[in-house]
């Protein structure tokens, strides 16, 4: 038994942390919502170069091939950076939904990103003009949309770019197994909320350990040092249930165990988002500050890929016939 | 990553397991609280004690089996779901114990904890005082320097158990010039010596075991001084770590309760009994991940914090459910004395207010504020 990230793993995360600081993601965020994609593009070119384009892609089709654990930490990492685009369809969904699809060689390449509307919990494509292979998939058939029209959708996020895809060709193509990889879909999705709360969390405390009031830091007063201790109380323990659900996302207890995930790292962020624009103060309320970027994400990304009392449904079914442990 | 179990890990598993199936009484045993249900989980220590499960972790020599972390995790998740009994020797297994072996002198290690492991001698924690709660540095009872040891005189309270235990550890200020942290020293000394009355305190429930004591020249020779004189603090401070975060509270007593918690009728259809399902599990594999560093060398530093916190505040959470599902009946039900004692959860080993400070300030590194 060893719960942790192994040597490697803690490696490529933290490249992939500095390249993102480096990066400068609310800059691109703030970029690709006003439909500028260059800088977005460069970004996703270098982490095609670090092997993160094609994590889950199959060797066969040029990726790295790795699993959800790999999925989970980089995940977890373009959360921290809020970096937009359609990355848990791209790097979580759609290696998993479409295993064989040639195109999956041009995503490991860089050259292309993927969307794709999933029935009942993500209604809209995300940056569908941007990506170079739609598909839709309605429970067990799967198909990919071509000749298609689009129609924008304001999301409370900016830079989440949504689309209604209208009047397209469907074709059928040859899926693995939708609901796995709709599973997929929600730990890389809770992976990606628990990094967007943490990155809240140290925002908020860097600027109250910043902002004096009362002739001291304001982080000196224990209300808001009690905010703070209860995100880092959520976080900490949604993590370990990112974690756990890695292991057992492929067996039959997969569903269960990403929605208790994707439940608990939501709630989590959500505490985040709330708690750092409270200690912020009016700043935090301002699009000047970058920390909406985060908290409008963590809001939608909340309600995406299954809400949750969905998630929390799920669960409850689960429990009624199975409540051997989470991981197992 | 993983949360696969070696084949020696199983085999212990196992083990447990088929005891416990065959020794845990199969009605459950008058409360440890009274002077009845005292004796009678004593004897229930002593019967562990012989076939070596009452401190699966200790070195053999003081009558464990040198079982690693993990099997310990695993021996109270099998414990807790095998419905065995509350440990009344917890105070000295989980909390004194641990700083007997990273400070007990070889002579203090035999003589104490043979007789922990066998429920010989049961030990309970003289740390609060009247006017040291929170503020436990502020601690006002004394130990004065006599030929080949000390007189401790003052009141120690809340010492859990204290009215039928043999033995307590507490701390006492040894050098009265010195400010609050400096100047404690830890002491081990019995219940029966003369100078010492221990008066029970009625708990919010009743039950007797709860005390306080009253010290008047109790004398203490040098051999049961734990720790350097002086370094009372430090000594004590290393046995919090470990009453907050992973031994006291190890998952398997709320993995437990949270299953019982879905057994309840109509338990699924109520959110928090979902959400308190998925809290203990994220419990335990958050204690896999703790087990995990740990063994790698790592330390359970500050975390315990958090650990304090988020296990006390879901025993509440999982107890008030459990009440609100059972309606009129949760009154008289089994589940009285569980929820009676969660609420003092986010009170002992550290109010939850403290935990949080704590948390704040040494793992996000907030200012210290004035106190
Ligand atoms: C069931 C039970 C068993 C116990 N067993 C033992 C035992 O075996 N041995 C032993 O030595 N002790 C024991 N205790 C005592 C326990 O450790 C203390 O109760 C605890 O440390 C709190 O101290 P206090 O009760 O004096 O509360 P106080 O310190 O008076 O606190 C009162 C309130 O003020 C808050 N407060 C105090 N200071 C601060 C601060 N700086 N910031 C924010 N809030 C603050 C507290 O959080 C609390 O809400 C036990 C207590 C209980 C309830």
């Amino acid at each position: 038994m060893r719960f942790a990230p192994d040597r490697e793993q803690q490696d490529m995360a933290a490249t992939l942390r500095d390249l993102l600081a480096d990066a400068g993601t609310a800059r691109i965020a703030r970029s690709w919502a006003d439909g500028e994609s260059a800088p977005w593009w460069e970004v996703w070119h270098q982490l095609a170069e670090l092997g993160v384009t094609g994590l889950t892609v199959p060797p066969d089709r040029g990726g790295l091939g790795l699993g959800a654990v790999e999925m989970v930490l980089c995940l977890d990492q373009l959360g921290y950076a809020a970096l937009p685009g359609p990355l848990v369809e791209s790097l979580a969904f759609l290696p998993r939904l479409v295993p064989e699809s040639p195109w999956l060689a041009e995503l490991a390449e860089g050259q292309s990103v993927g969307t794709a509307v999933v029935a009942e919990h993500v209604p809209r494509a995300l940056d569908a003009d941007q990506a170079g292979a739609v598909f839709r998939s309605d429970g067990e058939e799967v198909r990919r949309l071509s000749g298609f029209r689009l129609q924008r959708a304001e999301s409370v996020d900016p830079a989440r770019r949504l689309f209604t895809v209208e009047h397209a060709t469907a074709e059928p193509v040859a899926a693995a197994d939708p609901g796995a990889a709709f599973d997929h879909g929600v730990l890389g999705c809770a992976a990606y909320l628990l990094g967007l709360g943490r990155r809240m969390l140290d925002t908020a405390t860097e600027h109250v350990t910043q902002r004096h009031q009362f002739g001291r830091p304001v982080g000196e007063f224990q209300a808001v040092k009690h905010h703070l201790a209860n995100v880092l109380l959520e976080l900490e323990f949604a993590r370990p249930l990112v974690w756990g659900a890695c292991l057992s996302v492929d067996g039959p207890r997969g569903p269960r165990d990403v929605s208790a995930a994707k439940l608990a790292a939501g709630e989590a962020a959500r505490t985040a988002a709330r708690t750092a624009l409270q200690v912020h103060g009016a700043i935090g309320y301002t699009a000047e500050h970058d920390l909406h970027l985060w908290l409008t994400k963590a809001t939608a990304l909340r309600t995406a890929w299954g809400t949750p009392a969905w998630h929390r449904a799920r669960v409850a079914r689960a429990l009624a016939t199975d409540t051997a442990p989470i991981g197992a | 990553m993983d949360l696969d179990l070696s084949p020696a890990d199983v085999a212990f598993r196992d083990e447990v397991r088929e005891w416990l199936r065959e020794h845990v009484p199969r009605e459950p045993l008058p409360s440890l609280e009274t002077e009845e249900g005292f004796a009678a989980h004593r004897r229930w220590e002593q019967e562990l004690h012989e076939a070596r499960l009452s401190v699966v972790s200790w070195p053999e020599e003081f009558g464990g089996r040198g079982a690693s972390l993990l099997q310990w995790v695993l021996f109270e998740e099998e414990y807790y779901a095998a419905g065995a009994p509350g440990r009344v020797s917890q105070n000295g297994i989980f909390l004194l114990a641990p700083t007997l072996f990273e400070h007990g002198t070889p002579d203090q290690q035999q003589r104490y904890l043979p007789r922990m492991a066998a429920g010989t001698d049961i030990w309970a924690q003289a740390w609060s005082e009247p006017e040291a709660g929170s503020d436990l540095a502020s601690i006002r009872s004394t130990a004065r320097r006599v030929d080949g040891g000390w007189l401790l005189s003052g009141q120690k309270t809340w010492s859990s158990r204290a009215a039928f235990a043999d033995r307590a550890f507490g701390l006492f200020r040894s050098d009265p010039e010195a400010q609050r942290h400096r100047g404690l020293t830890y002491f081990l000394f019995p219940l029966d010596a003369e100078g010492v009355t221990v008066r029970p305190i009625g708990r919010i429930d009743g039950k007797p075991a709860f005390a306080e004591l009253f010290l008047d020249d109790v004398f203490v020779p040098d051999e049961d001084v734990l720790g350097e004189v002086g370094e009372g603090w430090r000594v004590a401070m290393s046995t919090a770590s470990n009453e907050r975060g992973l031994t006291l509270r190890s998952p398997g007593r709320f993995l437990a309760t949270a299953q019982r918690l879905t057994e309840l009728p109509g338990a699924l259809d109520d959110d928090r009994v979902v959400d308190a399902w998925i809290a203990a599990q994220a419990y335990r594999l958050a204690t896999f991940e703790t087990v995990t560093r740990v063994t790698e060398g790592g330390s359970l530093g500050a975390e315990a914090s958090l650990n304090k916190l988020f296990w006390s505040e879901l025993d509440v959470a999982m107890h008030e459910t459990a009440w609100d599902l059972l309606g009129p009946d949760a009154e008289v039900s089994s589940w009285v004395e569980g929820y009676l004692f969660s609420l003092a959860g986010p009170i002992y080993a550290g109010t939850n207010e403290i935990q949080r400070n704590v948390a704040a300030e040494r793992l996000l590194g907030l200012p210290r504020g004035s106190r």
